[in-house]
């Protein structure tokens, strides 16, 4: 059912990739059992920085799941016939990105054991209980399209009709577990930092363009690698899109600095200059700020220009510091920041410990793992079906 | 009779949905249940507490109540201020009340220690995150209340809380506690706790152990629906603050300065 | 079918395998003695009959809990008609000793109690260093 016997033939390099993979899991998976004994005292986390690298990077994550629309909106709704190649492999993404989400979350749980107490007492006042709906309900939509999409491709017919309604459902659903997860920040009335409308718009930006930069990686990757090409129009107009989500998330980063700094507020200019500049003895995020921003710079200047985005070395560059920079933007700087200074003015700082690390790592691979193996299964059966997903499920038109 | 192993995992599946789907309707008809008013409405009391920092700053170095509420309740000590758990402590009047400092002030003001601890909000907004309702207003006296039981430790209260008056166990308290209360329990690893204004003693007819271990007389505790009260007489009578008012909270701690 | 007696073999050797807990215990029937629960000497009522303890501690503990911690009733009428606060360790650990009447059984039965231990205090261990070595 799964056709993972396709993902078990490989090569010498396959496997050596997926044993590195596995590795990093069980390196991960040991200092995890660690962490469930001793408790979050082993991780950098401390009494006024709660949320860190496991929520930043939960946080980062679900942009990258939510991206996946940015291929599947243009293909379903506008018959843009370039993307039939492409929307699997985003699918198979988010699948992955989405899982990967769940994943941060429980490794984070004082309490995991108690995970489901969120669902026995559910109180729809917490944005928290949103994010679980979304996040599962998500889950469970690309999960049904993903595997529906490869098993029609597999028998060489179209996907049945019943698929199409649940791909429209997962369009808005994909904008909405972005904006309930901007929502878990943008309404805490003491905290300044993420208390402001644009978080979410924000958020949404930062999502398609780190997402689809990252989805534009590994269709080049896969090209290399298996030959499957999706097309040169199609990573064409994905960079387009990724410059367009780059340049509106530049543009929201300099409102947010216009509000802080024209208004001269110092409970809003103070997180600005922890991150980029290092205030009150405390700058173990000024790294991170700086070079985000250096890298968000340089990644715009790519985009913008059209001989360097089309030409496909200088765009591999433009994709890697555009997910860099977001990554650092949103899964470091944003989470942490919003704690320093805490609520009594203590600049406490906060460094991962090594254990966190190897979790996060581990996390990051179980998720590698997926899109690898996914990636695998798609590819072989599109081989062996002497097919390929360009004639895919029919688009709305079609079937009208 | 054949069955190809496709089918027989689908039906595998399906029985087992079945079979958890009356487990899993009867968890949703209770979580129907258990969804209360995001704010709860207070029908009753509204317990409150009012501390005079001059009492309080004739003793300066009194850390009375500090060492009642740890004893009653198991606090842990730890020496790794990151993981420290406080539930009533002090802090520099310049970090209490941020807004209120000026350029010139009198001396000694800017640092002078103020007692914090929760301020039991009349609109919690720990309590409009917490996605479990493992914290919670009650509605007889006002308190915002804890269930170690039911945490799961996500932490989001502590997110929310603007007064960082919510400590979490990074590490099992016991291995920071020395002989243990065997009246109050301790907690475990990865709950988060604060001050609860002692709903133990107040069942049995008692103060909270900082209001009776304060030998300054600073703190005051009362219901602020009753008006007859004490502390209701002292708000009418002087001048008080409470932290932050302007984010909509409605705090319950007000202080004297 | 060259292989029918290897078949038979191992077949023989897995029924034997999967029913050992039976034949097993059946042969040592020398060690078959209850657990030996020292009864609290003062008091011979519990907040319900022994019979109804025996089989229902548990859900009445996690009554009490709900009503204590969420519903803050704290007064619980026993059906003898005496009144006792919903407590597992002032009230329970009172007249029982853990150590000898709570784990005896459990352990003798082999059920693991759930977390109360993590964090609810025996009146008789208040070292926390003895209190996580007892058994659970």
């Amino acid at each position: 059912m799964f056709m993972l016997e396709k993902a078990v033939v490989g090569s010498r390099r396959y496997w050596i990739w997926i044993s590195t993979l596995v590795g990093i899991i069980a390196v991960a998976f040991f200092f995890y059992l660690r962490q469930f004994n001793y408790g979050l005292g082993i991780t950098g986390l401390s009494r006024n920085v709660t949320w860190g690298l496991y929520i930043g990077q939960f946080t980062f994550l679900v942009g990258v799941a939510a991206s996946a629309v940015m291929v599947v909106l243009p293909y379903y709704l506008h018959n843009h016939k370039e993307f039939g190649r492409m929307t699997i492999l985003g699918e198979c993404l988010a699948v992955s990105a989405v899982t990967t989400c769940i994943l941060f979350i429980l490794v984070d749980l004082g309490q995991p054991m108690r995970a489901l107490n969120i669902i026995i007492y559910a109180r729809p006042n917490s944005m928290m209980f949103w994010d679980m709906v979304s996040l599962g309900g998500y889950w469970v939509l690309n999960a049904t399209i993903t595997l529906v999409s490869l098993h029609a491709v597999q028998k060489g017919v179209a996907p049945p009709a019943w698929i199409k309604p649940v791909i429209l459902l997962s369009i808005p659903w994909a904008i909405s577990i972005h904006t309930v997860t901007a929502f878990l920040y943008s309404g805490l009335p003491g905290r300044p930092f993420w208390l402001t409308a644009i978080l979410a718009p924000r958020f949404l930006a930062s999502a398609f363009a780190s997402g689809p930069a990252l989805l534009i990686l590994l269709c080049m990757l896969i090209r290399r690698l298996d030959g499957y090409d999706v097309g040169r129009k199609a990573i064409n107009d994905v960079a387009i899109i990724v410059t367009y989500a780059m340049t509106v998330n530049v543009f929201f980063l300099l409102m947010e600095l216009f509000t802080s700094f024209y208004s001269q507020i110092p409970t809003l200019m103070e997180h600005f200059e922890n991150m980029y500049v290092g205030v009150g003895g405390n700058s173990s995020l000024v790294p991170w700020g700086q070079s985000s921003v250096v890298m968000m710079t340089a990644a715009l200047l790519l985009l913008l220009i059209p001989q360097t985005r089309r030409n496909e070395r200088t765009l591999v560059v433009a994709c890697i510091l555009t997910f860099v920079s977001l990554w650092a933007d949103k899964g470091i700087c944003l989470v942490v920041g919003g704690f320093i200074p805490s609520p009594l003015g203590a600049m406490t700082g906060y460094v991962p410990t090594l254990p966190e690390l190897c979790i996060g790592a581990g996390v990051w691979a179980i998720g590698a793992l997926m899109v690898t193996v996914f990636y695998k299964v798609a590819l072989s059966t599109a081989v062996a079906a002497g097919a390929d997903f360009a004639h895919g499920p029919a688009t709305v038109k079609e079937a009208a | 009779m054949k069955i190809s192993r496709k089918q027989f995992l689908k039906l595998t599946g399906a029985s087992l949905l079945t079979l958890s789907g009356g487990k899993l309707w009867s968890a949703l008809a209770y979580a129907g249940q258990a969804v209360a008013h995001p704010v709860q409405l207070i029908r009753g009391k509204q317990l409150a507490m009012l501390i005079d920092t001059r009492k309080c700053a004739e003793h300066p170095d009194c850390t009375g109540c500090i060492e009642a509420c740890a004893k009653a309740h198991n606090i842990p000590s730890f020496k790794n201020p990151a993981h420290e758990v406080k539930w009533i402590w002090t802090e520099p009047f310049e970090n209490v009340f941020p807004t209120e400092e000026t350029r010139f002030m009198p001396a000694g003001l800017k640092e002078k220690p103020v007692m914090v601890l929760c301020n039991h909000c009349d609109n919690p907004p720990c309590v409009r995150v917490c996605p479990t309702g493992a914290t919670w207003k009650r509605e007889d006296d006002g308190i915002v209340m804890m269930d170690w039981h039911r945490c799961i430790g996500c932490r989001y209260c502590m997110a929310a809380c603007p007064y960082g008056s919510r400590s979490f166990n990074w590490v099992d308290p016991r291995t920071a506690l020395g002989d243990l209360n065997p009246v109050f329990p301790t907690r475990t690893k990865g709950v988060v706790e604060k001050c609860t204004f002692c709903p133990e003693r107040l069942a049995k007819g008692q103060l909270p152990a900082c209001v009776e271990a304060c030998s300054a007389g600073a703190l005051l505790f009362g219901d602020l629906n009753d008006p007859a009260s004490a502390i209701r007489t002292q708000l009418e009578t002087q001048r008080t603050i409470r932290r932050r008012p302007e984010l909509g909270t409605g705090p319950n701690v007000y202080y004297v300065i | 079918m060259r292989d029918r007696a290897w078949i038979l073999l191992g077949l023989g050797a897995f029924l034997l395998l999967l029913s050992s807990p039976l034949w097993w215990n059946m042969r040592a029937r020398a060690g078959l003695k209850g657990p030996d629960l020292v009864s609290p000497a003062d008091q011979k009522d519990c907040v319900l009959p022994a019979h109804e303890m025996n089989v229902s501690h548990m859900q009445l503990l996690l009554q009490w809990r709900d009503k204590v911690v969420r519903q803050e009733i704290h007064s619980f009428k026993a059906y003898d008609g005496k009144v006792y606060d919903m407590r597992l360790s002032g009230t329970c650990l009172s007249c029982h000793e853990k150590a000898k009447f709570c784990d005896r059984c459990h352990a003798y039965v082999g059920v693991k109690t759930p977390y109360c231990w993590d964090c609810h205090i025996d009146p008789a261990q208040t070292r926390p260093a003895l209190a996580r070595r007892s058994p659970q």
